[in-house]
């Protein structure tokens, strides 16, 4: 343990309600980190942030601030005063902007003549400047947002934890969010803990991505080896991965092996053996689409025919699902859907480079997530 | 009716004429009620918070003992007061029956239940995860408690309406524990009582009419006060 961390959770164990939503051996935030975490509902994101904070009881485990352990109410205070914590219902104080601003100020007892240069500079960051007097509970959904936002970084905290901070907003607004408080998070030198639901989001923020399933981390690692080495099909669905396939392996030459699925083989590159069973994760967006068999003309090893069992908008393109003999989902734009002349029950050639497929072997009993979503 | 008409009339002459007997009366009433007001707000107020804001075995039951006592019939109140009160009571020795103070005890029996239900409600109402925000905001324990006080300020201040509009309207104990002493314990309500059973109608409106707009007086600068502060 390097006593450098910013903050450090060893052996925590949180239950809430006599069932255990936390359980992590060991977590680390270094200074100016920004970590996203992921998980489906109920995975224990939230119960991990408010445990960070030491605001759930603790069943077993330390929480140190750079090195010195957390241990009495009064420690607790002193770490909470370094910290801010963004929650999902923005629970605004019955007062004006000016004053849910200047809370956190106040309670740690800074002047008035400080309190009021922050709160300026806080309501000038998230856009708020002309409405410092309206009453904060008669605001907007994404105006109350940023008061939430410019309520909790006006305090200026060293680490930031934001519980889903963009839930339930318009596209627009939720990215305009996003934009300043990143800006202000990057500014500020700030770490933060980003609880989001939405992988994109986790992958344009943040410098490390944590996967949590039922109270535990599955992965910790940089986006890309998140996003491109899941350690297991849980974290491959998490990520995106929207097909996940059973399969075998049935030859391998050097780094190169043959996957059967469903009875068709599956070119891809990995170390599992021969007769291993293993999960072939194919991201959407790496599957071409082609009308005409695309074998002669393309380097795609993998080239399927398949049917286009539906099709679905999912906002700025369109999600195809395929039968090739095995499920597999494929994204669009609308130009080449267009263009191709697609629709549903027209029959097609799906291809996928073998470098595309992320091969994951399989564990006994590790078939708990929806292989297509 | 003409009884009636005739009776507002010489009320309002006796009022206009600053009788300085009405005038006492209605000075210990509000004196006595507010008082034991300020003491049903100091006691229920922290007990309700406590009781609101804290998980123990059988709070139900607490929670329902106090909604039991918010509707304490005021002549019950004036036994016990009274029985405490008496010469070989416990608080026998303070000499404190038929005395303004006396009242003031038993008004505050009454209220500190009203106050103390209203509370409870009151701060049981506020979201959960407020508690949580205040905490998470660097607030210390006492100043989280602060925070959802100031966020319950509403129908905290309704339940101050409620304690001071439940004893200054109250006369069973008052007159129990008081004794309608003339010059010393005699109060609005006990007072009117006394001037009905004379027959002396005039002065039983007079004092009526101070007592409903005193009340209204005080109501009124009480949701000023309740209503001052909420941003628009």
């Amino acid at each position: 343990m390097s006593p450098a961390s910013l903050l450090a959770l060893e052996g925590l164990a949180v239950a809430r309600g006599g069932v255990q939503v936390v359980d992590v051996p060991s977590f680390r935030l270094e200074e100016r980190e920004f970590v996203a975490v992921i998980g489906p509902n109920g995975a224990g994101k939230s119960s991990l942030l408010l445990a960070m904070m030491s605001l759930l009881p603790r069943a077993a485990g330390r929480i140190l601030h750079r090195g010195r352990e957390i241990r009495a109410e009064r420690d607790a205070v002193a770490l909470r005063r370094r910290m801010a914590l963004v929650l999902q219902d923005p629970l605004l104080f019955d007062a004006t902007v000016y004053d849910n601003v200047a809370a956190g100020l106040r309670l740690r007892g800074l002047d008035r003549r400080e309190t009021r240069r922050r709160v300026s500079t806080y309501l000038e960051r998230f856009r708020l400047a002309d409405m410092a007097d309206r009453a904060a509970r008669r605001l907007s959904g994404g105006e109350a947002r940023r008061v939430n936002l410019a309520r909790a970084l006006a305090v200026e905290p060293e680490v930031v934890l934001l519980d889903e901070p963009f839930s339930s907003l318009d596209l627009p607004t939720r990215q305009a969010i996003a934009d300043d408080l990143e800006r202000t998070i990057r500014e500020t030198n700030m770490a933060a803990v980003l609880v989001t639901h939405d992988q994109s989001e986790a992958l344009r923020l943040s410098d490390r991505i944590v996967v949590m399933n039922r109270g535990a981390i599955v992965q910790s690692d940089a986006p890309a080896v998140v996003m491109n080495h899941p350690v297991d099909g849980f974290v491959a669905s998490c990520m995106g991965m929207e097909t996940i396939l059973d399969g075998v392996v049935r030859r391998r030459s050097g780094y190169e092996i043959v996957v059967e699925v469903a009875g068709r083989e599956i070119d891809a590159l990995g170390e599992p053996l021969p007769g291993e069973s293993v999960y072939c994760c194919i991201r959407p967006e790496q599957v071409l689409i082609e009308v005409v068999d695309p074998t002669q003309t393309s380097s795609a090893r993998n080239v399927f025919p398949a049917r286009i069992a539906s099709v679905t908008s999912v906002g700025p393109y369109l999600k195809l699902r395929l039968d090739c003999g095995f499920p597999l989902v494929a994204h669009v734009t609308g130009e080449s859907f267009a263009a191709l002349a697609l629709a549903a029950g027209k029959s097609v050639f799906a291809s996928v480079k073998a470098t595309a497929i992320h091969v994951i072997r399989r564990a006994e009993g590790s078939a708990q997530w929806p292989r297509v979503a | 009716m003409d009884l009636f008409a005739e009776g507002i009339w010489k009320a309002f002459q006796l009022l206009a004429a600053g009788d300085p007997e009405v005038l006492r009366i209605a000075l210990l009433s509000f004196q006595v009620s507010g008082a034991a007001t300020l003491g049903s707000v100091l006691l229920g107020m922290s007990a309700g918070t406590a009781i609101a804001l804290n998980a123990f075995p059988g709070k139900r039951l607490v929670v329902a003992v106090v909604n039991t006592g918010m509707g304490l019939p005021p002549v019950v109140v004036g036994l016990f007061v009274s029985i405490f009160l008496w010469r070989n009571g416990p608080l026998g020795s303070a000499g404190l029956l038929y005395t303004p103070a006396a009242i003031v005890l038993a008004q505050a029996v009454i209220a500190t239940p009203i106050v103390m239900g209203i509370t409870v409600s009151a701060m049981q109402a506020l979201p959960p995860s407020l508690r949580l925000q205040a905490l998470a905001l660097g607030a210390t324990r006492v100043q989280m408690v602060w925070i959802l006080v100031k966020e319950a300020r509403l129908p905290l201040m309704a339940a101050v309406m409620a304690g001071f509009g439940g004893v200054i309207s109250e006369v069973g104990a008052s007159i129990m524990v008081g004794g309608n002493i003339k010059g010393y314990t005699r109060v609005l309500t006990t007072a009117t009582v006394m001037e009905t059973g004379k027959g002396n109608f005039e002065v039983a409106i007079a004092l009526s009419i101070i007592l409903l707009l005193a009340s209204l007086v005080i109501n009124y600068l009480l949701t000023l006060v309740q209503q001052r502060e909420r941003p628009r």
